[in-house]
């Protein structure tokens, strides 16, 4: 593995709740701490209702967290207000899995990707034309473009104009939201490639959030997976792809179906559904539909600790390699 | 069933969409057969005109769906009601829209039992609590008693199969049932289909757009595009040794969770065909790789060309091109 650079955000003890049902606070993140190196795309899966979508808009603040910081830079972004908030806020964007709901459709898609540039970097109106025009080159939809407003576009197209748009203000870093769930596939590997393209030739640090575990694999350097509302492991692709260290992940990647077909691998199936977040599981949060769980898992809490050189598990009872010599 | 020269057209503002463009397939009792292809294919368009959902002022069909010695497409509204839901389920993608919120789920399975057999109220909501265990929801007894809402995604499928099921149908239709589950909960719900294949001999069209599902349950396939059926075969043909640049293009385009890991996804270059107008020779051909000008001319028979005796595919290419195609050497070199 390659010398670890420096983080170029920082969450630690990050924690977003909701208002739930009766009065009870849910818990959607549950005090994350997470590194995210500059120039790496970190892949952060996991099924409906883990939180990662949550964690994702609370990096940005468009959720606001409920408790923990987030540094970036040696900010707190958790305490900024203001113009200096607004600033840092450009260096940092968005991509969101429907890109039609989030572009406005009175407007032409010049207006609504010189926007950013105009508000948040202060560019004159002339070199933010020109800007837009390289900017639809460089997503594949061509200067021209620019003229034509949303509704003239088809799905893949209108997350290239998603991308655009999150690219306008020259950010470092970018979370990436669902941004193919929606496409079909082949359009899917086109958005793909072109996001690999944008994350080389800008030196983007990005957050790929996915419940697909295919394009993941794909895209992200790195994988941190969830799982109501904690991160339960992080390890490098390739180590997570040879096998995950967490029986969640474990059994999450053996439910996808593959083209070589069931016989080539294990189905583990998971028993239930996903417990209810407002009042999770006690102990290990997993231990209800876990096929390892001994008695510890049920009263104690596992913290997130490396069992590996650059893996975390948040597990009693990781699923390591023996030749790895590692004491679990 | 056997379909032959199936048409939906439909009234659109810019003229006539031909949502499915002529096709003909037979399905075999107690098989899995998976439609596949993108949106606008037709394959949900197809399905729905199989048992007349897609009826209306603005819908056009043509040809004919035989079925136990009738031609569906020519029945009258009344012949089938009584076919739906009794010979011929249809599973929708989205439980949530399709079932009824003020209804507690084992009226809805009730209901379905009671409108196709003279069964007493005590007897139905039995059998629904049956049903319901049958396709795997933990506690039936109360899941009967609850209303959609307070269950999850996954349940809300299970209770949709459960209607599917309720009397059981010859054949069951399932349009993406899996699409909006997560992975964990769509194994189990792949799973429940194939045992109600095995136990009950139904015979099951699946219709999807992940290859991953096809290669998981099938028997057999057929893949579309732009309301026609450009290949069909076994599973392990279509997906193992493909016929046409489409098939193989969308299998290469697929990424993986198992194999070496690529750089570049091979990406097919343009979109699907989605209006009125389609192109007079193969409707593949702008986005194809491989075609030359004779693609332009018409869209090729649905034959038996290089493959299997039932693996049939409508494309020109000869086979050392269809090798070069499968490889997948020349669609690298598409657009971004």
């Amino acid at each position: 593995m390659i010398a670890k650079p420096a983080p170029l955000l920082q969450l630690e003890k990050l924690r977003v709740e909701f208002h739930g049902t009766a009065g009870r606070r849910v818990r959607a993140v549950r005090d994350v701490d997470l590194e995210i190196y500059e120039g790496e795309t970190l892949g952060l899966v996991g099924e409906s209702g883990c939180g990662k979508s949550t964690l994702g808009r609370a990096m940005l603040r468009i959720t606001e967290p409920t408790a923990g910081s987030i540094n970036y830079l040696g900010l707190d972004i958790t305490r900024l207000r203001g113009t200096v908030f607004r600033r840092t806020r450009a260096d940092l964007q968005m991509v969101f899995q429907d890109p039609f709901g989030s572009l406005n459709p009175r407007r032409t898609i010049a207006d609504i990707v010189a926007e950013p540039m105009l508000r948040a970097r202060g560019m004159s109106r002339a070199d933010a034309q020109k800007a837009v025009g390289d900017l639809l080159d460089q997503v594949g939809l061509g200067r021209e473009a620019g003229a034509r407003r949303p509704h003239e576009f088809s799905g893949g197209q209108r997350q290239r104009i998603g991308i655009a748009r999150a690219l306008a203000p020259s950010p470092r870093f970018v979370v990436a939201d669902e941004p193919v769930s929606a496409l079909d596939v082949s359009i899917q590997a086109q958005v793909i490639n072109l996001l690999t393209d944008l994350i080389r030739e800008r030196g983007l640090t990005m957050l790929f959030i996915s419940h697909d575990l295919g394009v993941v694999r794909h895209i992200a350097d790195r994988i941190a997976v969830m799982y109501l509302g904690e991160i339960i492991e992080i390890a490098s692709r390739d180590d997570f792809f040879a096998g995950p260290a967490h029986p969640y992940g474990e059994a999450l990647l053996s439910s996808v179906p593959t083209l070589g077909g069931t016989s080539a691998r294990e189905r583990i199936e998971l028993a239930g559904e996903l417990p209810d977040p407002a009042s999770p599981p006690s102990g290990c949060t997993f231990h209800t539909r876990c096929r390892y769980a001994v008695d510890r898992c049920r009263v104690e809490a596992p913290a997130l600790r490396e069992v590996e050189p650059g893996r975390q598990v948040r597990c009693h009872l990781p699923l390591l390699t023996v030749s790895k010599g590692a004491a679990a | 069933m056997e379909i032959r020269d199936l048409r939906v057209e439909f009234d659109v503002p810019a003229g006539r969409l031909p949502a499915v463009a002529g096709i003909d397939l037979d399905l075999r009792r107690g098989e899995l057969l998976a439609l596949v292809g993108e949106s606008g294919s037709g394959k949900s368009a197809l399905s729905m005109s199989l048992v007349g959902l897609n009826r209306g002022p603005t819908a056009h069909i043509s040809g004919e769906v035989r079925f136990g010695g009738r031609n569906l497409v020519a029945a009258s509204e009344k012949e089938l009601r009584g076919v739906r839901g009794r010979d011929i389920s249809v599973v929708f993608q989205d439980a949530l829209a399709a079932l009824n919120p003020t209804q507690k789920v084992g009226d809805q399975v009730a209901e379905m039992i009671r409108t196709h057999r003279k069964v007493g109220r005590r007897d139905a909501w039995k059998r629904a609590e049956e049903l319901l265990g049958e396709v795997g929801i933990a506690n039936p007894v109360q899941a009967a008693r609850a209303y959609p809402h307070q269950l999850s995604g996954g349940m809300r499928q299970r209770v949709m199969i459960a209607i599917g099921l309720a009397n059981d149908p010859a054949v069951l239709i399932a349009d993406e049932p899996t699409t909006a589950l997560d992975v964990t909960i769509q194994a189990q719900v792949l799973k429940l289909l194939k045992r109600l294949q095995a136990e009950h001999g139904t015979t099951i069209v699946l219709i999807t757009h992940d290859l991953g599902v096809v290669a998981e349950v099938a028997d057999r396939v057929a893949v579309m595009y732009a309301g026609r059926v450009i290949e069909q075969g076994t599973r392990d043909e279509v997906l193992f040794h493909p016929q046409h640049p489409y098939t193989m293009a969308l299998l290469h385009s697929v990424p993986r969770v198992d194999g070496p890991h690529t750089d570049r996804l091979p990406a097919i270059a343009g979109s699907p065909l989605t209006g009125v107008t389609r192109p007079s020779g193969c409707a593949f051909a702008p986005r194809c790789a491989f075609a030359s000008a004779g693609c332009g001319d018409h869209m090729p028979e649905l034959l038996r060309r290089y493959g299997g005796s039932g693996h049939l595919d409508r494309c020109l290419l000869d086979e050392p091109a269809r090798g070069r195609a499968r490889a997948g050497s020349d669609s690298q070199a598409v657009a971004p």
